[in-house]
């Protein structure tokens, strides 16, 4: 893994004033947010490109799509996570995904990390809304590589995209050899033990999770997921087969994130014992964030301890 | 009991400005210019207009407030503590884990009535609690601060028709009207227009005074009185970071960090005003 | 019709004018008279709602709009969003009347599996330019399409229908602020003003008044106009889109289920299935045009 750290939300930034120098039919859309979701760096490149919808997130939605259906214009339509699906879900859901409509929708501060804003400004829920709306692509890249290669991927996809983006500098694990693949999750190490799988900015800690339990002689295998819709599913059953148990770990709730879709897919046909690690059915608050990640149980060490205790609970049932 | 004049309101407003820097933390981002614009505001509401007890937050009979533009609660707490709802040291607490200080307003605080934050919420709330007292027969007045930006969401519109419809004459907004948002000068990014001229078309008295103005802006709360069958809004002209130099008028400090150095002059720079 | 064969210019222009209101009340008749075709058929739907847009449909798609029925995605089309969506059937009927798809298919509206679906849907029916049915949305689509054509620098205007009870919603407000503004003078809404919505008349539900003055303090140009005047409705059309600076709003005074007399202005006829006899009542009525 790689020492250096920058935020998501600025190679987002960064990474669309690199493709709409290529892509012309690319504008933006944001509400009154921009310094802080980085598309101030796009309005300071292409001032004629980039439309300022002020606080009328429900409004810009539409707008988005009522550009879109020109088909000559991809708007990416940009706030913080929590207004850009909660408040906007009626909106997101029947003007653009509905007709399916081309418009790329970016959640900025996913998850605990918004600068001590607290509960109103936390998404914990905005993966679970966008993917139970039909026809959502939802991708939670896990770092600034990452980041750069999904944006780039996003435009080529023709249909209605939630990209989430992170407020905090975050681990890079990925490098300039990372090839980004459409829908297909990544297994960042093989294992026969058991599986973490993990998404977004958990993907770093998950690997040093990793190590350490490799360390001590689990054969861990590591999945990570940038899609949670369309998921993966042939990775995780592959992965259900050949390890027996799972271990989610998602910078959101536990309810309808990763650690929901996962479950879905898994007890349909090979069921798993699945530990969601997450936010647990509860709003946020504010605090710095290593007390926050601490207190949600978003670290390495918890994570090492989650898969102790499924490790042992997998060997108290199956020994007689 | 005697009503405070208007120099000894002033004095106590630098107290709430000293009191809003108490709650930054060196060197992290706070909502510093939006909580200086409404200090005066915020003042003349919990020492001169409202209705209420740190003694007895939940007397029922009690004026409320709701701060709906809820990133610049530090003027809050700031007059809360003033006011003894709790101890001043818990200033420092501001935005830490398990504080009951949070980063917006949330009513695990005493004397805060909604929870509020994601802008565009509060006047819903605040009207529904106005709708409460008419049909509770109490004469408790509700007042919401309201952010210029924070105009352009079509809640506040939903507000504004519903307050106007249902007659409510003891529901007051405040429009902290500091003419800047997050990303600039409202005029250049996006013009609200005549926001008077809104108000007034949607059935409210309207209300047009200097927001750091003490005089004026206890004339205007006490006119809002004579108000009968409609709601009020209080237009109030202010200026983002007002008291302190380096952050008047200046779009940066509508979020921005401060180091200890400046945190100190602008110290200086409110109490010697 | 005898055009004499030496006459001022501008008796020509009176009698083509007459001419065309003739014929543009003829098509707000037909138009009617699908909507009581579609909505029996389908043993329901927003029929009061429709009939009155009848009239401003009729202009939209046989004088003002600039539109090619057999290339439906022509990209310099002029663009119509209804943003009161539930009177699809008034749009369908237009469409199937102009020659965007067979008039036939106007019995299959609501049925499963159709392209007419109760309320817009833009992948499946040709010429409708946007998906709409959640109220308040449409106006904003239609800024969006707005907004495109400046930026892609095309002339095309878009029209937005929207309902009067449609206006409580907030996001109407929001897009009126925007469009404002950003000085959309390509950008046309005309106001179903019928004064009626589901659970009564409007302003007892929610009074919306005064409706334009509202507009104009939000920085709108504003046109009113008696709904059912072909006339007046092709004037206002034509005023509109010549205006410039600003976006502009054709209120339009309209009554609920006009056309049909036990329909006019009631409340309950928002959305009931009517019954053979009546059905047998309303075409006769709209028979002798």
């Amino acid at each position: 893994m790689k020492n250096n750290v920058i935020a998501t939300r600025t190679a987002f930034g960064e990474a669309l004033v690199e493709i709409a120098k290529e892509r012309k039919d690319i504008v933006v859309l944001d509400a009154d947010v921009a310094t802080s979701t980085k598309t101030s760096i796009f309005r300071e490149a292409f001032p004629e490109r980039f439309f300022e919808m002020g606080i009328a997130e429900q409004n810009m939605m539409g707008v988005a799509a009522g550009m879109a259906s020109t088909q000559k214009i991809v708007p990416f339509a940009v706030t913080f996570a929590v207004f850009a699906t909660k408040r906007v879900c009626d909106q997101v859901s029947i003007s653009i995904a509905y007709p399916k409509l081309n418009v790329k929708i970016v959640g900025s501060y996913g998850g605990i990390p918004t600068g001590k804003a607290g509960a109103t400004h936390q998404a914990f829920e905005d993966i679970a809304i966008m993917r139970a709306i039909p026809n959502m692509t939802v991708i939670v890249p896990a770092d600034a590589e990452e980041m750069k290669q999904a944006v780039k991927a996003c435009v080529k996809y023709d249909g209605p995209v939630y990209l989430r983006c992170i407020r905090c500098d975050t681990p890079v694990v990925f490098d300039e050899n990372y090839n980004f693949e459409w829908n297909k999750g990544v297994t960042l190490r093989e294992g026969k033990d058991i599986t973490i799988v993990s998404t977004g900015m958990m993907t770093p800690e998950a690997l040093i999770a990793t190590n350490i339990l490799v360390d001590k002689g689990l054969d861990v295998r590591l999945i990570h997921l940038h899609t949670i819709k369309p998921i993966d599913k042939d990775i995780l059953l592959k992965a259900s087969i050949e390890t027996g148990h799972i271990v989610t770990v998602e910078n959101h709730g536990i309810i309808g994130g990763l650690g929901g879709a996962v479950a879905e897919i898994l007890s349909e046909s090979e069921p798993a014992l699945i530990k969601r690690i997450g936010i647990e059915d509860t709003f946020g608050e504010s605090g710095s964030l290593k007390d926050l990640f601490f207190k949600y149980g978003l670290t390495s060490e918890n994570i090492v301890k989650e898969v102790k205790n499924l490790i042992e609970k997998k060997r108290r049932k199956y020994s007689c | 009991m005697r009503r405070k004049t208007t120099k000894e309101l002033e004095e106590i407003s630098k107290k709430i400005r000293c009191g809003i820097l108490e709650t930054m933390e060196i060197g992290k981002k706070s909502h510093l210019g939006g909580s200086m614009s409404s200090a005066d505001l915020v003042t003349a509401l919990y020492f001169y207009k409202m209705k209420h007890n740190s003694k007895n937050p939940d007397d029922p009979d009690r004026d409320r407030f709701i701060f709906s533009k809820g990133h610049s609660v530090l003027a809050q707490y700031a007059a809360l503590a003033e006011c003894g709802y709790f101890p001043k040291p818990i200033l420092k607490t501001t935005k830490t884990l398990g504080s009951v200080l949070q980063g917006h307003p949330e009513t695990r605080t005493p004397g805060i009535e909604a929870n509020t934050g994601s802008l565009g919420q509060g006047l819903s709330i605040g009207l529904g609690m106005a709708i409460g007292a008419k049909l509770d027969h109490r004469d408790y007045k509700v007042y919401v601060i309201l952010g210029d930006g924070e105009l352009a969401e079509g809640q506040i519109w939903e507000a504004a028709t519903t307050a106007s419809f249902y007659k409510l004459d003891n529901l007051i907004a405040i429009v902290d009207y500091n003419k800047l948002q997050a990303v600039g000068s409202i005029k250049k990014r996006y013009d609200l227009g005549d926001i008077r001229g809104k108000f007034a078309i949607f059935g409210w008295k309207t209300f047009e005074i200097n927001g750091h103005d003490m005089k004026e802006i206890l004339q205007a709360l006490d006119s809002v009185d004579e108000i009968k069958g409609a709601p009020s809004v209080v237009i109030a002209h202010t200026i983002k970071g007002k008291g302190v130099s380096f952050a008047a008028n200046n779009p940066a400090f509508h979020n921005a960090p401060l180091t200890k150095e400046q945190i100190e002059r602008a110290k200086a720079d409110i109490c010697n005003s | 019709m005898k055009i004499p064969v030496i006459c001022k210019e501008r008796e020509i222009l009176v009698v083509f004018k007459e001419v065309l209101i003739e014929n543009l009340e003829k098509k707000a008749n037909l138009i009617r008279r699908y909507i009581i075709e579609m909505i029996s058929n389908a043993e329901g739907g927003h029929i009061g709602g429709a009939l009155s847009i009848a009239d401003i449909m009729a202009v939209l798609y046989f004088h003002t709009l600039k539109i090619d029925p057999k290339n439906p995605e022509w990209e310099d089309r002029d663009r119509l969003v209804l943003s009161k969506g539930h009177a699809s059937a008034a749009w369908y009927a237009a469409l199937a009347e102009r020659g965007y798809f067979p008039k036939e298919e106007l019995l299959t509206f609501d049925h499963i599996n159709s392209r007419l679906q109760g309320h817009p849907d833009m992948k499946r029916t040709p010429g409708v330019d946007m998906s709409s049915g959640s109220l308040g949305q449409g106006i904003s689509a239609a800024l969006g399409m707005a907004l495109a054509a400046r930026y892609l620098k095309k002339t095309y205007r878009t029209f937005v229908i929207l309902g009067d009870g449609e206006t409580q919603e907030g996001q109407v407000w929001e897009a009126a602020m925007t469009a404002a503004h950003y000085e959309l003078d390509n950008l046309i809404v005309i106001l179903d003003y019928n004064k009626l919505q589901l659970f009564g008349q409007t302003n007892t539900i929610m009074n919306i008044e005064p409706v334009i003055e509202k507009w104009q303090v939000f920085g709108w140009n504003t046109i009113e106009i008696n709904g059912h005047r072909i006339n007046e409705i092709v004037q206002a059309l034509e005023n509109a889109v010549k205006f410039e600076g600003k976006p502009t709003i054709v209120v339009a005074h309209t009554v609920k289920g006009k056309g049909v007399s036990f329909m006019e202005n009631k409340v309950e006829w928002h959305s009931l299935p009517p019954t053979k006899e009546q059905v047998e009542k309303a075409l006769k009525e709209l028979e002798y045009f």
